[in-house]
């Protein structure tokens, strides 16, 4: 499951931890929740990054006190068609300020890195090889975008004002 | 009623395995030797499970070419195979009703 | 009617070329089934008994006779020459083939027609009622802001994939002509004590296994708010809608399970927290969508001009004229409504040559303008009173006058079984029998307004459960049976039907119709007692009897 970041192809530099297993010293860990939250404070006084992954169906406010503490969590996806993570991410990245890696895991296929990008996702667990090599191109197919979200793109409406400023009001009757 | 996509293989008389065509959704039928049929008459009849799965299987890791594979029931008349159920028989045929034309075609 | 800008329209070309690439990485099998399902279903595109099927949207029901024009050339091109309306403002063809698909949607791209969102787990086309912004009764035109939601609702990135579909509806008026409270979300405008323009929000309605009629969450939701307050309704719904069971997943059974009261504190509290954010619609913004809706230059004219009078005294153009014709909020001129019910033929139905002639006629006559409605009729919204003479003859010609809307054979049906995998039962044929045996125009202009719904499934994608007569077909040992019910309606006093008694088979349908007629002409208290205000007065058991002497 080739991991992108950036647009590319990275290697993982988090160990996930088992259920059960122990946390070593060093090294980035990623952690499940209920692990994590049973010993979060002692866990982020690690000096290495530490990691949380997050299932779709807890609230993510559970996280707020970590926050910049934390250098990763990874939000679930277990199918495409469950899209509870992308609420999930948009609360983290806008509501809650977080400025960590969000990874998106589970199934991630080439037709939801848009999505994913302007949810706030920084980094994508790819089931496909091909999709994940295909992440730049993907990442450019649209230029449109109508919603604000944390990602920081131009809406469609900004840009419209823009360009004609403060149109004059609606009461204007065109020919037909 | 249960789609009959979600069925188990219970085979009740004699069947087909039935699917559509992935290019265009063509009603098609799977023929004895494991490839598709747009002719009923074409299609191999299984009248148990375990013959409707040893057609059934393959057909459906056959997804580059049909897709919603399922079992559908027929009528042996006289050698001839005949949809066994009105939804099989509006797959085969078309809507049971004359369709729209458009003037001075 | 809304004129596509560049940023429209660079958005549907960069889906189409989306859409391309999927379908051939689907061909190459790159793409499995399960993988490509829903993004073509998140164009529109489905797969049924025969065929694939391509729903186009409609947006707020709004067509352009440029547009009608393209679909006709679709209809030609990729299909079998004849496109369906269906009773979400959309058009359906049903007999394409997936790799030309691609191609299709580029030519309806070229107009600005799409089939985005028109199925999967997202927002679907947002509807309105077929005589927006030319209604006399309307405070406003509603498609303003059905264009504002459609902007915000497509492509967005945190909503789609919901647990299911979610369907809004927009209206203007205290008479709902958009069945509103059928909808996941509906907002109907209405002005406040002091005089300020905003919104009634309703959410939770829907037909299917468990139909509900929708509940008030907000009595007066001020207009800025409406983006902010839709993002909080669906961020709710996409979080905690259930992902278990497809049967309970829209957000009705959410609000049925919380209680409305409840829905409502969650959606205020989430809400709280992005009204003042980006969301919050400034005068601009709206002014700015207002500006690409393009209005007709009406002429000063007065009613009832002499070409009126004088066509009146022809007996069919008066009946005509009497049937389909009504009031436009603009002086001299009318709303014609088109039935495409002709008697005996598949409801909602139009071929390539109507679509032709109908687009010249509007053209002519309506300012280029064509609506369709959730009746599965259309509408030519805007014709002047002394153009109506010409125009019935043109539309008599293309047998799309029948003056039987809202008539007992002015049937709403879904595909059916003929067409549809999620059928049990045919509609279409069933609704062909009634309107035959009431083709005579005479008796169902006596019987007055009577809509009949027919649903081949528990779907509903007929509505059959807010028709005067539902009908809903039903599967039993291998055979077709009907369930009826009467007294369901769509409108602002909206209801669901009483079931009448034990289903029947296929070739009773017509005759129970037929012995719910005469019931109704036996105990309606004075003639223009409606159907549904007879049922109201006295319930189901008169009629019951009545369908169940004999069976």
């Amino acid at each position: 499951m080739p991991l992108v970041r950036g647009g590319r192809i990275v290697a993982d530099n988090f160990t996930r931890i088992e259920d059960g297993a122990p946390i070593p010293n060093e090294g980035a860990v990623l952690v499940p929740a209920a692990r994590f939250l049973a010993d979060a404070n002692e866990l982020l006084q690690r000096q290495a990054p530490v990691g949380v992954i997050w299932p779709n169906d807890k609230n993510v406010s559970e996280l707020a006190p970590y926050l910049d503490k934390l250098a990763l969590i990874a939000l679930v996806f277990p199918v495409y068609k469950d899209g509870r993570a992308y609420s999930q991410a948009r609360l983290l990245r806008e509501r809650h300020n977080y400025r960590g890696e969000l990874r998106a895991t589970g199934q991630v296929l080439r037709d939801q890195f848009v999505f994913l990008l302007r949810a706030g996702f920084d980094a994508f667990d790819v089931v496909k090889e091909a999709d994940a090599l295909a992440f730049e191109e993907t990442a450019k197919r649209y230029s449109v975008f109508f919603q604000p979200t944390g990602d920081g793109r131009m809406t469609v409406a900004r840009s419209r004002l823009k360009l004609h400023g403060h149109p004059t009001p609606a009461t204007t009757r065109v020919n037909a | 009623m249960t789609s009959p996509l979600q069925q188990k293989i219970k085979i009740t008389g004699p069947s087909v395995i039935t699917a559509n065509r992935l290019g265009d959704g063509a009603v098609v039928y799977r023929t004895a030797k494991h490839e598709w049929t747009t002719e009923i008459a074409n299609a191999a009849v299984v009248s148990n499970a375990t013959a409707a799965t040893e057609l059934l299987t393959p057909a459906k890791a056959d997804g580059n070419n049909a897709v919603d594979v399922y079992v559908a029931p027929v009528k042996l008349e006289n050698d001839n195979i005949l949809p066994g159920n009105l939804r099989e028989l509006i797959r085969m045929r078309g809507p049971t009703f004359e369709l729209p034309y458009s003037f001075g075609a | 009617m809304y004129l596509y800008d560049e940023f429209d329209r660079t958005l549907l070309t960069e889906r189409v070329d989306e859409f391309r690439g999927q379908v051939a990485r689907r061909l190459s099998g790159e793409l499995t089934e399960d993988e490509f399902k829903s993004l073509r279903l998140m164009n529109g595109v489905y797969l049924q008994l025969h065929a694939y099927m391509l729903r186009i949207a409609i947006p707020y029901g709004t067509l352009s006779s440029q547009q009608l024009r393209q679909l006709a050339l679709v209809a030609r091109r990729y299909d079998r020459g004849y496109g369906h309306f269906t009773t979400r403002q959309n058009i359906q063809f049903n007999w394409i083939k997936l790799a030309q698909l691609p191609d299709a949607m580029a030519d309806l791209a070229a107009v600005g027609l799409h089939g985005m969102q028109t199925s999967g787990n997202c927002v679907r086309n947002i509807t309105t009622d077929q005589w927006a912004g030319v209604a006399p009764d309307e405070i406003d035109d509603p498609r303003v802001w059905a264009e504002l939601i459609r902007q915000h609702v497509t492509l967005h990135p945190e909503f789609s994939f919901l647990p299911r579909k979610f369907k809004i509806a927009v209206g203007a008026s205290d008479h709902d002509r958009a069945a509103l409270r059928i909808h996941d979300l509906a907002l109907r405008m209405h002005t406040n004590g002091a005089g300020e323009r905003g919104f009634e929000v309703m959410v939770g309605g829907g037909l299917g296994r468990t139909p509900f009629i929708a509940k008030t969450i907000k009595e007066f939701l001020p207009q800025r708010d409406v983006l902010s307050y839709i993002e909080a309704v669906l961020r709710l719904y996409n979080q905690y809608g259930r992902r278990d069971n497809i049967y309970k997943a829209r957000i009705k059974i959410l609000v049925h399970d919380k209680g409305a009261e409840q829905f409502g504190k969650e959606v205020e509290a989430e809400w709280q927290s992005i009204k003042d954010g980006r969301l919050a619609l400034d005068q601009a913004v709206v002014d700015e969508i207002a500006t690409r809706f393009q209005y007709p230059e009406y002429v000063q004219l007065s009613n009832d001009p002499p070409e009126l009078k004088k066509a009146l005294s022809d007996g069919r153009f008066a009946v005509w004229h009497a049937n389909s014709v009504r009031p436009h909020k603009q002086p001299g001129y009318a709303i014609v409504t088109l039935s495409l019910k002709p008697v005996g033929k598949p409801t909602g139905d139009c071929t390539a040559d109507q679509m032709d002639k109908i687009a010249e006629i509007a053209d002519r006559f309506s300012f280029s303008e064509i609506r369709v409605g959730h009746e599965q009729n259309l509408v030519l919204p805007q014709v002047a009173q002394r153009d109506l003479p010409e125009v019935f003859k043109a539309l008599d010609a293309i047998e799309v006058a029948t003056p039987n809307v809202n008539h007992i054979s002015d049937i709403i049906a879904c595909p059916g079984l003929d067409y549809c995998s999620l059928a049990n039962a045919r509609a279409i044929p069933v609704a062909q029998e009634i309107s035959k045996r009431f083709a005579d125009f005479k008796i169902s202009e006596n019987l007055g307004r009577l809509h009949v719904n027919i649903s081949g499934c528990i779907n509903a994608c007929g509505h059959h459960h807010v028709g005067h007569i539902g009908i809903l077909g039903v599967e039993k040992n291998g055979e077709e049976f009907y369930q009826i019910t009467i007294g369901g309606r769509a409108d602002e006093k909206a209801e669901l039907g009483t079931l009448i008694g034990p289903a029947v088979p296929y070739d009773e349908v017509a005759d129970v119709v037929e012995d719910l007629a005469e019931a109704y002409l036996d105990l309606r208290e004075r003639p223009n007692e409606l159907f549904i205000e007879t049922f109201k007065r006295v319930g189901v058991e008169p009629f019951k009897e009545r369908v169940y002497a004999t069976r």
